[in-house]
């Protein structure tokens, strides 16, 4: 089987590259994407700022922890976007007869849609992010533990699985119910504003749906708790911070699940 | 039966669709498109599979590929469940729909078939053979290296059936092959699949609105309708069972005073003023008709018309619609013929 396995990383890595090639045909055009395409991911860093030009702290945090809690949303978000983001487009694919196509390969369906249309222009976003996230700490004074430093790295991992998941699950609603691009753009991009800011910001049921009920806690603010060393003002206790690789995968299942009942329930198109 | 590389029992897809009832009111409403077919495919046949739009055609070969999950009943291909195994399935068939591309649109045709052949994980020697041979067969030297997107419709149907080989199918499922094509091109591919068909390696499954494919290549015929089969044997058969006999057309010097009355070949029209008369042979042999023919009048010629298959399921359509005749004519240019002149 290692043999077989081998050949589907192969087949993977050929569709990668066919994808690469045809989107870098045209360089000038690809360079001038790349760079327009970090605007917006600027823009939504640069709002915090902002905000904090005008208050000295925000839900009880000051500019340089919220920070680590931006650092950590945007390029979580970013990453998976780069990587997932593009499966918001699976109701164009069941329409152009894609998903079809790729149904009828010896491969997985989700990695050949998503290698099949993988956005590289994004990939400054992911660049921007991660260096937000590098900054942040830095300038934190994050008191370094071997613990620590394990959950600077797995913390944003676990974000990028967490919204990959989420951007998969959404899309995934489309099987059912066409026109669900809005609700799912309300759960993505809503929950991408959320983690960057403290959730004690919010309130109520609202709070506590994005947080605990979506999950999207997990995604900054616990873990930057956890680096900063700082009590959760909401009572909940140090541990929380560590569980965001866990409320991961529990997320990738759920979203795999999803993916898996909704092939089943796809019923393509005419002729 | 372990030779049957499909086996269906009972195979259903309902849809449930909503439909607007008034002006917020939706109903949903269940829609069988495939209603219980039964099917078996022995290795090697040529099958062809054919019904009005909507008949079922391409769900049961979406379910025969595991693109969707069936309703109820079984279904098996080269022993695979096509849903639950989808993956081992795509290794040993091809598929070929006449709507959808295999082929990366912005790469030149070359590209795309190197790409699958990693898709497939097909060894270089067995590809290299494989799309040498498509290339000679199937002309596509001139167009190797232009971009999909810049092919004809006839290229690219040309480049999807070498997609759908390069990794040596047991079955090769052709979902419309030749709509669209013109006529050069139509006559390449069937003469490719006749080609593949002789071959008797490969089991050819393909549903058409075009009957001339069907007469070309399949010595089964499925015909659908409803969602059922209504008719599964070979053409011949198909012309038995619904009355359809060979045509003797006499051109006569000079009209008959009255219609003639020849035991076992009714006539079916008189054209021209009666100078030509069209009579079916039912149990009366040639000889026989022109023999009596020849004692009422000068008859100055003879031809015998075999049956037209499209006129025989366009009166199978006909008989099981009833009034939906116009629906039919509609949206299926093919099956026209029905009344029209002659084919000689």
């Amino acid at each position: 089987m290692a043999d077989a396995s081998g050949g589907t990383l192969a087949a993977y890595r050929a569709l990668l590259g066919a994808q690469a090639r045809a989107q870098t045909a045209y360089r000038t055009s690809f360079v001038i994407d790349v760079v327009g395409n970090v605007g917006s991911t600027v823009f939504d860093v640069l709002t915090v700022l902002v905000i904090f030009g005008v208050t000295r702290e925000l839900g009880g945090f000051t500019l340089r922890e919220t920070m680590v809690m931006v650092g950590l949303s945007t390029c979580a978000f970013a990453v998976a976007d780069l990587l997932v983001g593009s499966i918001e487009r699976l109701p164009r694919y069941v329409r152009t007869g894609l998903l079809d196509a790729v149904l009828v390969r010896p491969l997985g369906a989700l990695p050949q849609l998503l290698l099949m249309d993988l956005p590289l222009r994004k990939v400054s976003r992911a660049a921007f992010g991660l260096a937000v996230l590098v900054i942040a700490v830095a300038s934190a004074g994050v008191e370094w533990t071997p613990a620590r430093a394990l959950l600077v790295v797995l913390a944003p991992l676990a974000g990028v699985v967490f919204f990959g998941s989420v951007f998969v699950a959404t899309a995934t609603v489309s099987f059912w119910w066409v026109d669900s691009g809005e609700l799912a753009n309300s759960v993505t991009y809503g929950g991408r504003d959320f983690t960057s800011y403290p959730i004690t910001v919010f309130e109520g049921w609202f709070r506590a749906a994005f947080a605990y009920g979506l999950g999207f806690a997990f995604v900054s603010y616990h873990p930057a708790l956890a680096l900063l060393g700082r009590a959760d003002p909401l009572g909940l206790p140090a541990w929380v911070g560590w569980a965001a690789p866990a409320v991961a995968l529990v997320a990738a299942a759920g979203a795999a699940a999803t993916w898996r009942t909704g092939i089943r329930h796809y019923r393509s198109t005419g002729s | 039966m372990s030779d049957d590389v499909i086996v269906a029992d009972g195979l259903r897809k309902e849809f449930t669709v909503r439909v607007r009832t008034g002006r917020l009111r939706r109903e949903k409403r269940l829609v069988t498109a495939v209603d219980g077919i039964d099917l078996r495919v022995a290795r090697g046949e040529m099958l062809g599979y054919i019904g009005p739009n909507g008949a079922g055609k391409s769900t049961t070969l979406k379910m025969f590929t595991g693109v969707l999950t069936p309703s109820a009943g079984e279904v098996r291909v080269c022993g695979l469940r096509p849903v639950a195994q989808r993956t081992r399935l795509a290794l040993r068939v091809g598929v070929v729909f006449g709507q959808r591309s295999q082929l990366w649109w912005d790469l030149p045709l070359r590209d795309s078939f190197a790409l699958l052949r990693h898709v497939y994980r097909v060894p270089a020697a067995a590809h290299a053979a494989r799309l040498r041979r498509c290339r000679g067969l199937l002309d596509l030297d001139p167009f190797l290296d232009t971009p999909v997107r810049q092919l004809s419709l006839g290229q690219r149907m040309r480049g999807e059936l070498t997609a759908a080989l390069l990794h040596g199918p047991e079955v090769l499922f052709l979902d419309e092959p030749t709509i669209g094509l013109d006529v050069v091109s139509k006559q390449a591919v069937r003469g490719f699949l006749g080609e593949l068909g002789r071959a008797g390696d490969t089991t050819l499954v393909l549903t058409t609105h075009d009957l001339a494919d069907i007469e070309r290549l399949c010595r089964r015929l499925v015909v659908v309708d409803h969602g059922r089969v209504v008719h599964d044997g070979s053409i011949a058969a198909l012309h038995e069972r619904y009355g359809s006999r060979r045509l003797l057309v006499a051109d006569l010097d000079a009209p008959l005073p009255g219609p003639p009355a020849l035991p076992g070949a009714p006539l079916q029209r008189q054209e021209a003023d009666g100078h030509r008369l069209v009579f079916a042979l039912e149990s009366a042999g040639v000889a026989e008709v022109v023999a009596a023919l020849a004692g009422l009048g000068a008859v100055r010629d003879v031809s015998i018309v075999e049956p037209d298959i499209e006129d025989v399921v366009a009166r199978l359509y006909r008989s099981r619609r009833g009034s939906d005749d116009a629906d039919l004519r509609g949206d299926d240019a093919d099956l026209r013929g029905g009344g029209q002149p002659l084919r000689l």
